[in-house]
């Protein structure tokens, strides 16, 4: 006879001392789980309940401005600091985590209409309607000890006076250049008074520009005459433009992938473009009722955030055509201004209301410093999600957001109007003959003509 | 390439091991034509996999312990012949203490249950005895004398709440004996049994009603009356929650708390099912009947599996699958050796005689089989009936106060509702697959006779008739009237419907001559 039991002595399966941590033993058999595929989809479901609970993704406002909040630069070499200009021509430098000024930059004797700040974030240029650009230190030493918050103003660097209004100014990256936005496209060199040289492509005003953040001598620029135009410096004139049906109010490049980029347009859609091939958008992202004003893409490339005239922040995925999430409050009027913080986890946004808005990227992240066991934890509830997103109970409340009314209203009677734009071509095109009507995709259809 | 032939069988002992943690095959993805779609798949395939190979891994190298055997030498020697006391001197000490009877004579029958992770036991004498026993350590946590007669012991989510069916109510106790809640409702229930996962504790009382209680929010979730009789045979299938009883019929039924109606009704026996046991896997059950018959069933086919002459009062599966049959003062072991779901004989014990065995229940995760009986209780050794190796995280024999406070909490946040028990659990978070269309679209139909019109235009031939008769104007109408015939003719096939089946029998009727009409229901004879 053979035999052997289960004998199991204490010592071997609890821990030896107080302070030692318990012992865990692991066994995956799929018999000792019954129901388990009813059990994960109900930690999928709280999961997602528990989203909704911690959605509070509004961190904080930053007040100080007379005026609207018209423009706002990052500084790439510094995570906290944020600049902003106003239509009153104060410009400030403002510390994120205590939210408070850390600087003011006085000099613009009208709007401040463009603000960039240089890659290795030491000189800041403003520029706006007055017809000059300023050159500005940045005070590292006073955001080193933003506590003691004393308004210290700074006196410009240089001030170079040109022959029209500026719209808008953007540093090149990884040299030092830097472009504006006015009657003409002007290319600046950082120690020059006036600028190296100037484009030129038909007469309206150009209204904004970006840099490429891939091949630093490629910018974009939009028009008022609807147009994007893409820029070579190493060229003498610019190389392609694009007329669109309405105005594109801004324009962000993917950092990741250097060749897409997004322009923000007047008809409240943004349209994601290839530069290489700009016969037809990418992808459309709709879900605003009103002029989108602004964009930036987050340093991940994955998505962008968008601010509209409508009141409200949005925030897209770089391949969703519809918005991930709307940020709005009672008390903030019309975004002029959005940025994507540099780590990619906060957003700040500018309004009509003279604040800064200060979001969080992920509306029920957890802020601060995450244990190992939490993070898990996190990761495993956001696998649960998008394991049962398709499942109709947990959709619901994965999709549902409060919106204000105004903007549902809105929202409902747009649809309403494409429906019937739409039923309107279905119809002639069936009361006409067959293929003298040709239908385009809406990624080709906002598209009136591409000019080499 | 040439693979060492250790490898070679190790890969192989593996292969075997990651087809349990699978879980089902892998979907088929050459018939998907959403590239995207198929690309996210073949990702989430290829993550199943990896994750079921390394719990196979886990399995066969980290594994703290191996489960117990028991062999005989030689074909001479059977191992239902080996006696408890040569198994008790075979073993170390510890597991020795396993082995004893606890006479009780004056409250007997005795009936017991253990919580998930075998570290305590509550038993119930007849007579109005109940204790909390701690059998990791052999010490009564509690005892105490009711007064009345206590049909059924049950533990809920862990040791410091049980519930006993007492003569009139249930009632539920805390260990130090105070009385938490008193189930009027209910009735004067014949069994309990309690629902884990879903925090509900089921109970058929004397008048056939089961009934299914919310322990957690105390909400009557649902009150079923069988209609089929008094009977105090019932368990719960682990692997999806239904409810099954067993009724004086011969039939099993099987119940879920969000229908009326039985899920499923099975005759099983000629005569009355005396006991009923599920294996954890949740596709084998036995029963028992007064016809002298224990049959095995495929719960996927409802179907015999096996059947053994003889009588059992009392069934119960163990985590490995050994089945224990208790009669009079004897029990069974019978054991699926190679997992082939062949049961034959394993072991056999027998009490002193006299003895009325009520319940056989073995220990989770011990090799240990408890026996309530008419003079007390008792425990006997089975080698082999037990999980060796245990899940912190699900059920741990060594918990300690806090970790089962914590575990409390992650059971209340992961609690089921009632509408997750079905018989197929893998069902859950599935979508319901599209229809299949039977009908052609309004469109699909135009564009058919729109083809066929076009067909038939094409088609026409006519013939060359003589000078004067041959004009084109009337060759015009000739053609068109031959597509106008075949336009109505495929507008009368549109248009007609197939008929509802009453209107079928209607007109089935009317066709007949009247007189006729009042046969028109029965069968015509053959």
């Amino acid at each position: 006879m053979k035999v052997k039991v289960i004998s199991r002595s204490t010592d071997e399966f609890t821990r030896e001392r107080s302070k030692d941590l318990q012992r865990v033993f692991r066994n995956y058999d799929p018999n000792l789980r019954p129901q388990e595929k009813a059990v994960e989809y109900v930690r999928a479901l709280n999961s997602a309940k528990l989203d909704k609970i911690f959605a509070r993704p509004f961190l904080g406002a930053m007040d100080g401005h007379m005026d609207a909040v018209s423009c706002m630069a990052k500084n790439p070499n510094h995570l906290r600091g944020i600049f902003s200009g106003s239509m009153d021509g104060d410009i400030r430098l403002w510390d994120i985590a205590s939210r408070r000024t850390v600087c003011q930059f006085l000099g613009h004797r009208g709007a401040v209409r463009g603000l960039t700040a240089s890659t290795d974030g030491r000189i800041l240029v403003s520029c706006g309607t007055d017809c000059t650009v300023r050159l500005w230190n940045v005070p590292i030493a006073t955001l080193k000890e933003s506590d003691d918050s004393s308004n210290n103003s700074v006196k410009p660097l240089d001030v170079y006076v040109w022959k029209n209004a500026f719209w808008a100014v953007d540093h090149q990256w990884d040299g030092g250049y830097f472009a504006t936005a006015g009657a003409q496209v002007d290319i600046w060199n950082q120690n020059r008074s006036q600028p190296v040289r100037s484009f030129e492509w038909g007469s309206d005003t150009v209204i904004s520009v970006r840099f490429n953040p891939g091949e630093p001598n490629l910018l974009a620029t939009s028009g008022s005459d609807r147009s994007i135009t893409l820029y070579d410096l190493r060229m003498s004139s610019p190389t392609r433009k694009l007329i669109m049906q309405t105005k594109t109010n801004s324009i962000s490049w993917n950092p990741m992938e250097p060749m897409n980029f997004t322009a923000a347009n007047e008809d409240c859609n943004c349209y994601s473009y290839d530069a290489r091939k700009l016969d037809e958008a990418r992808m459309v992202h709709k879900d605003h009722v009103s002029a989108v004003m602004d964009i930036d893409y987050s340093p991940t490339g994955r998505e962008f955030v968008t601010g509209s005239y409508d009141r409200t922040v949005r925030i897209f995925q770089y391949n969703g055509g519809h918005s991930r999430e709307i940020y709005h409050t009672q008390r903030m009027q019309r975004v002029f201004c959005v940025k994507f913080s540099c780590d990619a986890s906060y957003l700040i946004s500018g309004s009509d209301d003279t604040n800064l808005r200060l979001w969080k990227a992920k509306a029920s992240e957890q802020l601060g410093v995450l244990l190992p066991r939490e993070k898990k934890k996190h990761e495993y509830n956001e696998a649960l999600k998008n394991r049962y997103k398709h499942l109709p109970e947990v959709k619901r409340i994965l999709r549902h957001r409060h919106l204000p009314l105004p903007i549902y209203k809105a929202a409902a009677l747009r649809r309403t109007m494409i429906d019937a734009a739409r039923k309107k071509d279905e119809r002639r095109k069936a009361h006409s003959a067959p293929g003298s009507i040709s239908t385009h995709p809406l990624r080709k259809k906002r598209i009136i003509k591409e000019v080499e | 390439m040439d693979v060492p032939p250790i490898d070679k069988e190790i890969s192989e002992e593996l292969d075997l091991r990651i087809n349990k943690y699978l879980r089902g095959g892998a979907v088929n993805l050459k018939g998907l034509e959403d590239k995207k779609l198929r690309g996210q798949l073949a990702h989430r395939e290829n993550l199943f996999g990896k994750s079921a190979k390394a719990a196979a891994k886990y399995e066969k190298w980290l594994m703290p312990s191996e489960g117990g055997y028991l062999e005989a030498d030689g074909p001479v020697e059977k191992t239902w012949r080996i006696k408890q006391e040569d198994i008790g001197r075979a073993v170390d000490i510890s597991s020795a203490r396993n082995q004893h009877d606890v006479i009780l004579p004056e409250f007997g029958p005795y009936t017991m249950d253990f919580t998930s992770s075998g570290q305590h036991m509550a038993v119930a004498g007849r007579k109005g005895h109940l204790a909390v026993v701690d059998v990791k350590n052999l010490a009564v946590r509690k005892e105490f004398q009711v007064r009345e007669t206590v049909r059924d012991v049950v533990f809920l989510h862990h040791q410091l709440f049980f519930a006993a069916a007492q003569k009139k109510y249930t009632y539920i106790y805390r260990p130090e004996g105070v009385e938490v809640h008193c189930l009027k409702e209910h009735g004067a229930v014949l069994r309990l049994q309690y629902l884990k996962n879903h925090f509900l504790l089921a109970s058929i009382n004397n008048y056939g009603q089961l009934h299914y209680e919310d322990v957690s929010m105390g909400a009557m979730v649902n009150n079923i009356r069988t209609g089929l009789g008094r009977t105090d045979v019932m368990r719960v299938n682990p692997y999806n929650g239904v409810v099954a009883l067993g009724h004086s019929g011969g039939t099993v039924t099987m119940w879920k708390p969000t229908s009326s109606a039985p899920l499923v009704k099975m005759l099983c026996h000629h005569g009355p099912v005396s006991a009923l046991a599920f294996h954890p896997s949740g596709h084998l059950m036995a029963t028992a009947g007064k016809d002298k018959k224990i049959k095995l069933w495929d719960l996927r086919k409802f179907e015999v599996l096996q059947t053994f002459p003889g009588h059992a009062k009392t069934l119960d599966f163990s985590q490995k699958g050994l089945l224990a049959c208790g009669t009079s003062s004897f029990v069974q072991i019978l054991s699926d050796l190679s997992e082939s779901r062949n049961y034959s004989k394993y072991m056999a014990h027998s009490m002193v005689k006299g003895y009325q065995i009520n319940n056989v229940l073995f220990r989770p995760y011990e090799d240990v089989l408890g026996i309530g009986h008419s003079m007390g209780w008792s425990s006997i050794l089975i080698p082999g009936s037990g999980e060796p190796n245990f899940d912190s995280w699900v059920a741990n024999p060594f918990e300690t106060n806090k970790q089962r406070g914590e575990k409390e909490v992650h059971l209340l946040l992961d609690k089921l509702p009632p509408e997750t028990i079905m018989l197929d659990p893998s069902k859950i978070g599935t979508v319901k697959p599209a229809r299949k269309r039977e009908k052609p679209t309004k469109k699909e139909r135009e564009a058919e006779m729109e083809a066929t019109l076009e067909d038939v235009k094409s088609n026409i031939t006519l013939k060359k008739k003589t000078k004067g008769r041959n004009k084109p104007s009337k060759r015009a109408k000739k053609k068109e009237v031959i597509v106008s015939k075949a336009k109505r003719s495929l507008l009368e096939q549109m248009h007609e419907e197939p008929l509802s089946r009453k209107k079928q029998k209607i007109s089935e009727e009317v066709a007949l001559p009247k007189s006729l009409q009042r046969f028109a229901h029965k069968k015509a004879p053959t």
